[in-house]
């Protein structure tokens, strides 16, 4: 029988230990794609989604929640892996936009609709002036999850992470 | 063919695109024209590569021997891989990459959106998934082409070679055949005469804003890939992307 983990139950709270390693001031939780946690007899199912399909941390992400689990006593655990609902930046939690903008990366701006993801982005603003007098240096950043802009007023070059 | 021989056909055909894509792009790693394009550039070959999993995975799901994603990618010869003969044509200098992207992202923003409509949850899940990243490259590929066609003389040029050179690689893309008929017919492949009328009225606007004519829809074209009969450029690709296998089997990180 497979009964449903609820949200802040202890495993929940092994989650929220667990970062993405490019960014490493989010939790997996922060990121929203930890989809659903489940028990199977002594095993603990975890459902996660990637946030880009080639994406490498989420290789490591899935390591990594087997090695937090262990360490917490728990040795039966399995990682699955679900492509639908297609994760979107609006599942970020508010906590984790804050730790964005002050680890330095742009959260994103409004919701993952069409005009966003064709660039169409409102104003983002810097993080370290908080100016919104800024230009997109280029879509593609050093990650596929974030674009490169920068601030006008500062000059700051400075990652956004952007709407998908 | 069975249901299954086809869903499995089918999938290594737009797996093998996506990684044959993936892999030319990340050859421009490091000799980019630029940090930023350099950068666009390896971020789409990951996005194609990142695909290409999804998609073999599911394949060898469907297949039922147990090969695996890597099994599919590394040990498989050029007759076996379906790709289309576009995704396999050097990356030339920067404008000829461009326009090859520009083809095959149009094609691939069209053919992922009806994708997302297919009866088979995992396909249609795959689409749902890839079309946000497919939206990316469309929109950075068609920006380039209006940006060079309508440059310099010698960008303009450059493009002009460019489309000549890669034009006849383009019926393949559109063309039903068999396969496509039996999927669609059951619900799971995509009508390419629909996606072949999008892309078609996308091309043409497109090229026009970059000042290029637009050539005869009606031409004569190269087609082979589908069937695995390609041009001498796969054997190089494949021997880069699957030497270490080839040469010690089996061998991991």
């Amino acid at each position: 029988m497979t009964t449903i983990i609820n949200a802040n139950t202890e495993i929940w709270d092994i989650l929220e230990t667990v970062t993405d390693p490019e960014v490493p001031v989010l939790s997996i939780l922060d990121l929203g794609i930890v989809r659903k946690v489940e028990q199977e007899g002594e095993e603990i199912i975890i459902t996660i989604t990637p946030t880009y399909t080639g994406c490498p941390a989420m290789d490591v992400i899935a390591i990594n929640i087997k090695a937090a689990m262990q360490e917490a006593g728990y040795s039966k655990v399995a990682i699955k892996s679900v492509l639908s609902p297609a994760w979107t930046t609006d599942w970020l939690s508010e906590a984790g936009r804050r730790k964005l903008k002050a680890y330095g990366i742009a959260p994103p701006v409004g919701s993952s609709d069409k005009n966003s993801l064709l660039g169409e982005t409102r104003e983002v603003q810097c993080p370290r002036c908080d100016s919104t007098n800024t230009r997109m240096i280029s879509q593609f950043g050093s990650t596929a999850c974030k674009a490169l802009h920068q601030c006008n007023d500062c000059l700051e070059p400075f990652d956004y992470f952007k709407c998908h | 063919m069975t249901r299954k021989e086809a869903l499995f056909q089918y999938l290594l055909r737009l797996a093998d695109d996506a990684l044959i894509n993936g892999q030319r792009l990340s050859q421009w790693c490091g000799h980019g024209p630029i940090l930023e394009q350099d950068m666009a550039l390896t971020n789409m070959a990951l996005d194609q590569i990142g695909r290409a999993r999804s998609l073999y995975q599911y394949a060898g799901e469907v297949e039922g021997k147990s090969r695996s994603e890597d099994d599919l990618a590394y040990l498989r010869d050029v007759r076996e891989y379906y790709n289309v003969l576009l995704v396999e044509q050097p990356n030339g200098h920067f404008g000829t990459t461009i326009m090859r992207q520009f083809f095959f992202d149009t094609f691939n923003y069209f053919f992922y959106q009806e994708l997302q409509k297919s009866k088979d949850e995992t396909l249609s899940a795959i689409a749902e998934k890839s079309i946000k990243e497919i939206t990316y490259h469309l929109r950075w590929s068609a920006e380039w082409v209006v940006r060079l066609g309508d440059g310099t003389e010698v960008s303009h040029q450059k493009m002009q070679d460019a489309l000549d050179e890669l034009w006849i690689y383009t019926g393949e893309l559109l063309k039903p055949d068999e396969l496509d008929n039996q999927l669609l017919a059951e619900g799971i492949g995509v009508d390419l005469n629909k996606v072949g009328e999008q892309w078609r009225q996308k091309v043409k606007e497109v090229l026009e804003r970059a000042t290029l004519p637009l050539p005869d829809f009606n031409s004569w074209m190269q087609s082979g890939g589908r069937k695995g009969v390609h041009s001498e450029h796969l054997g190089y690709i494949l021997s880069d992307l699957q030497f270490l296998q080839r040469a010690y089997p089996g061998q991991e990180w």
